[in-house]
């Protein structure tokens, strides 16, 4: 057993020059076989291999990873944590998991730095304001916390938005969620791979997966580049990456991977209380711990597996920020960066069977996924579990393309590359 | 950001131009139920070379086939089309 983290553990390494800690998970060996193995070491997988172990009571998990744990989109997006979903099979999924993220630090023993510091949409005419009281109503119809806020209200909040009538995107009010907010990504991804890791879970990093081991329309393991591995169950769970890997068992998916960028400026005072986001414009920001403004936008509507973006879709995310927080300009950017986003063609993800025996299948997160970590894990666990979604995430199969009942929030059709 | 050479223009900057779909999620409207759903909702999103449609919008707004690499962005070949050339 670890010694668990906590202000004693920390006093007595006082005494002991702090030589105590161990490291926070193994580097095992992988075995010749397991009962689930979950293809993709990030955030969702991570927390899948940890409710499977907690809730389900199934240790003999492997996660495997091609890089290292937490490099891809765990550690590529703006943090934001929220449920504010507009269509119920999208609130009461991210709503279950906004309630996990708000005890997830004690669950883990481990600080994630949840910070549920209100998130906003800025509405900027009558038509958005429609849209977002609407929005909030449908929230508030099933006990998730939604406020329609006046720009007086707005300013005792974030006094540096531009609330004045001439603005050149006048703000009309906002819709809030006081219970969303922000959490740390990196400790997210380390958190759930210590709990993991003391329940007995297998964490392989630089460990990829070149192909699957078949019997006729049964998987029952994978081909690594650290040698083959049985499993019971097999669970992709790769966000960006996941045509290619669906694609090394024959599948295809109704997905298509896009570069999402962010950046973040220097670190300042505290200058941004909330998350303040404009879906109109498609600007969101927020301040991190370290004080730096993270600041993010549209994705680059064209596909691309590299993690390099257009700069000119950043220039428009920043130009969008800066004229709604004119103070923003006074900054400078440090540091952009991007991820691969597996963009779905319904704006919702997938989290389910597939046509194949022993695969099953967690993807098209499209630029949304890191908010639905724990939720995404806890289904996911359920589905591999048992062979059967959860209740929460039966509504996103992979069929539901092929059914028509997709969950399109914003009703723009099977076209992932203008959402 | 790259160039991409219209056939009709020549070398343009790439923000000139909006990316449609592959070539085979075209949908045909002779097609069964199930060939037109495969079309209009599955890709093989391949990480390497693949036949994608786009088009010079902010240009001549002239439609055109990209063979295009999705990891390193070079684009292979650029083919000039438009409905007869789809069918």
């Amino acid at each position: 057993m670890k010694t668990p983290y906590s202000a004693f553990s920390l006093l007595r390494g006082a005494f002991n020059g702090q030589k105590h800690w161990e490291p926070a998970w193994r580097d095992p060996e992988p075995r010749a076989s397991y009962d689930v193995i979950i293809i993709g070491g990030g955030g969702h997988g991570l927390a899948t291999a940890y409710y499977l172990a907690k809730v389900h009571g199934i240790r003999n998990v492997a996660v495997l990873e091609k890089s290292w744990i937490g490099g891809g989109n765990v550690g590529r997006n703006t943090t934001l944590v929220r449920s504010n979903y507009r269509l119920p099979q999208l609130h009461n999924f991210f709503e279950f998991g906004l309630k996990l993220w708000h005890n997830l630090s004690d669950d883990l023993n481990y600080n994630v730095m949840f910070s549920p510091r209100g998130a906003m949409f800025l509405g900027h005419n009558d038509g958005d304001m429609i849209k977002l009281a609407e929005r909030g109503d449908a929230m508030r119809c099933d006990g998730i916390d939604a406020e329609l806020l006046t720009p007086k209200q707005i300013a005792k909040i974030e006094p540096l938005l531009d609330l004045s009538r001439n603005a050149r995107f006048p703000i009309d009010g906002a819709l809030i969620q006081w219970r969303a907010g922000t959490a740390r990504h990196d400790a997210v991804a380390w958190g759930y791979a210590r709990a993991a890791d003391a329940l007995g879970v297998d964490i392989i990093q630089k460990c990829e997966v070149t192909g699957f081991v078949r019997y006729g329309n049964k998987i029952t393991g994978v081909e690594t580049t650290r040698g083959r591995i049985l499993a019971g169950r097999t669970g992709i769970c790769v966000a960006g990456h996941s045509g290619h890997v669906a694609g090394l068992a024959g599948l295809e998916l109704p997905i298509e991977s896009q570069t999402l960028q962010a950046l973040v400026t220097e670190g300042v005072k505290p200058m941004v209380q909330s998350v303040v986001m404009s879906q109109s414009l498609h600007f969101y920001i927020s301040q991190s711990d370290k004080g730096g403004i993270v600041m993010g936008g549209d994705p680059d509507n064209w596909p691309s597996y590299a993690r390099r973006g257009q700069p000119t879709i950043k220039e428009h995310a920043i130009a969008q920020a800066v004229t709604c927080m004119p103070a923003l300009s006074r900054l400078r950017m440090l540091r952009t960066w991007s991820g691969v986003t597996d963009m779905s063609f319904d704006g919702a993800p997938i989290i389910g069977t597939t046509p194949i025996d022993g695969l099953y299948l967690n993807a098209g997160w499209c630029y949304g996924g890191f908010k639905a970590t724990p939720a995404s894990g806890w289904t996911y666990a359920h589905t591999l579990a048992t062979g059967k979604p959860h209740e929460l995430n039966a509504p996103f199969s992979l069929e539901r393309f092929m059914t028509g009942a997709t969950i399109d929030e914003t009703a723009v059709g099977p076209m992932p590359n203008h959402r | 950001m790259y160039q991409i050479t219209c056939p009709h223009c020549g070398p343009r900057a790439q923000t000139e131009f909006t990316y449609e779909r592959t070539t085979d999620s075209v949908v045909d409207p002779a097609a069964d139920a199930h060939t037109a759903m495969q079309a209009l909702y599955t890709r093989a999103n391949p990480m390497g070379l693949d036949e994608e449609i786009w088009r010079h919008t902010y240009g001549c707004r002239a439609w055109m086939v990209l063979t295009r690499h999705r990891v390193t962005h070079v684009i292979e070949a650029v083919k000039a089309i438009g409905p007869e050339a789809l069918a």
